[in-house]
């Protein structure tokens, strides 16, 4: 049994909260770089170039590459030989606190839905839990803007649809999300299990690094497939007309009931942000 | 696609307007407001009361954007358009009342796009996520109204060559449209 005090994980989210926000990962980089050349368009190409430029600057300056600095979604894998000592939830919500104050990040998060005032500190943070083998604890955050967010859906098909069906509810998606969630996107698509546990896959599908396929060779085939259905739809950079609507789909697939085939589809703008530490 | 950006001062007036059409590139510099969801609300509400607006609408540009904090020695935290389809049930009225234009991004409804082609106005979109670079063409940044909504205060802003496109014109264009209709594989 490894005891880790649950304190311990504070300065390691509050870290991860402003690095997040500051430095886009070299994945996303270098597939913006691809792009550049892959555009046709010539309002798309230069779309694609003031990106990478933003990009600079935020690594630069050490700030938020985008303003929305989102909903912080928190991953954590506990091994099961570990036991926390304290509250997880309070340990992880005084990270987010410090990264979004001292960071200068902005805070976006309101107390409820309807009554709309801000919690002033972008607390609460949206936490998942999941029990792995071993003792070590893997940390993932990705800050979620709004704009991407609002774009995204659940579609509990029939299963008749198949993949023909799955594939065309992801591109009708992006269709209808036209400019909206700031293209070039990445899709995120979570395959069968409940309602909301396929939106968490399409959530936790978009963890994986771009510019890769899945390692199975089916659900690599569709990804690929749907990749290139969206680039076909002309939206492009911004949505000003291009080639490069899409910079990567992911598919996260899980075990489904006799009746349903659950679609979750989380869009994500080209601001993709997630940073992993491991304790 | 015009191809050297054209340079604009805001607020616009008719000629600028008129001379602006959808696909150009534009720097953008001068005078503009921020305002998003909660501060539109409240502008609306403020008409409905017959009270007087905290801002001047007549030819200025709405930048619909919350920033970031600044950091200590900048004017502003990054600050890139959120999404214009939030604001279309204020928009209209305030075209009707004078605003010359507005910077976000994605699509407006058929209500904007007619009040824009009555009235006379443009839309315009900035790169959404390219925050940091939007917030270096942003030289001054001051709260004007409603303190009290923090990130969606509306701020005053001198702007020097702010990249923007002309997505709506006052003609009832649509870059959105063309430029898909230009690029898709059927
Ligand atoms: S959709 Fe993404 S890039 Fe666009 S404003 Fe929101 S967080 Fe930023």
């Amino acid at each position: 049994m490894r005891v880790i005090k649950a304190e311990e994980l504070t300065p390691i989210i509050k870290k991860l909260c402003m690095d997040s926000n500051y430095f886009l990962d070299d994945d996303l980089i270098n597939v913006l770089k691809k792009a550049v050349d892959e555009e046709d368009s010539p309002a798309g190409k230069e779309v694609l170039e003031k990106i990478l430029e933003n990009a600079e600057i935020a690594a630069r300056d050490e700030v938020a590459a985008c303003q929305d600095t989102g909903f912080t979604v928190v991953f954590m894998d506990i091994g099961e030989d570990v036991f926390f000592e304290g509250s997880i939830n309070e340990a992880i919500n005084e990270g987010v606190r410090q990264g979004y104050t001292d960071g200068y990040l902005r805070k976006s998060i309101l107390d409820d839905a309807l009554r709309r005032k801000n919690t002033g500190d972008n607390t609460p943070a949206i936490i998942h839990i999941r029990e792995v083998p071993g003792d070590k604890v893997h940390i993932t955050i990705a800050p979620k803007g709004g704009g991407a967010e609002n774009m995204s859906t659940v579609k509990m098909l029939s299963p008749a649809a198949g993949e023909d069906g799955v594939v065309q509810a992801v591109v009708d998606q992006v269709s209808q999300a036209g400019a909206n969630p700031c293209p070039p996107v990445i899709v995120g698509v979570g395959l069968g299990g409940t309602f909301e546990m396929a939106a968490l896959n399409a959530k936790r599908a978009l963890l994986r690094p771009l510019g890769t396929f899945s390692d199975d060779e089916e659900t690599a085939r569709i990804e690929k497939r749907m990749l290139t259905e969206i680039n076909k739809l002309g939206i492009g950079p911004q949505g000003f007309g291009g080639r490069v609507t899409c910079l990567g789909v992911f598919i996260e697939r899980y075990p489904c009931h006799i009746a349903s085939l659950s679609c979750g589809i989380n869009i994500n703008c080209h601001s993709s942000r997630h940073k992993e530490a491991v304790l | 696609m015009a191809e050297e950006a054209k340079k604009v001062t805001a607020p616009l007036d008719d000629a600028t307007i008129k001379d602006l059409k959808i696909g150009d590139r534009v720097l953008l510099s001068g005078t503009i407001y921020t305002g998003r969801d909660a501060a539109h609300k409240r502008l609306i509400e403020t008409l409905e009361k017959g009270e007087e607006l905290p801002i001047p609408l007549e030819g200025q540009v709405i930048f619909y954007v919350g920033p970031a904090p600044a950091k200590p020695g900048k004017v502003i935290g990054s600050a890139g358009p959120t999404t214009s389809y939030r604001m279309d049930p204020y928009a209209p009225k305030l075209i009707e009342l004078g605003m010359g234009g507005m910077i976000g991004k994605g699509n407006r409804g058929k209500e904007v796009r007619d009040a824009m082609k009555k009235y006379g106005a443009v839309y315009f979109a900035s790169i959404g996520g390219a925050a940091a670079l939007t917030a270096d063409t942003i030289k001054k940044a001051e709260v004007v109204a409603y303190e009290e909504l923090g990130p969606e205060a509306i701020r005053k802003l001198e702007i020097k060559d702010m990249p923007v496109v002309v997505v709506n014109d006052a003609y009832g264009g649509d870059l959105y449209e063309e430029g898909r209709k230009e690029y898709e594989i059927k």
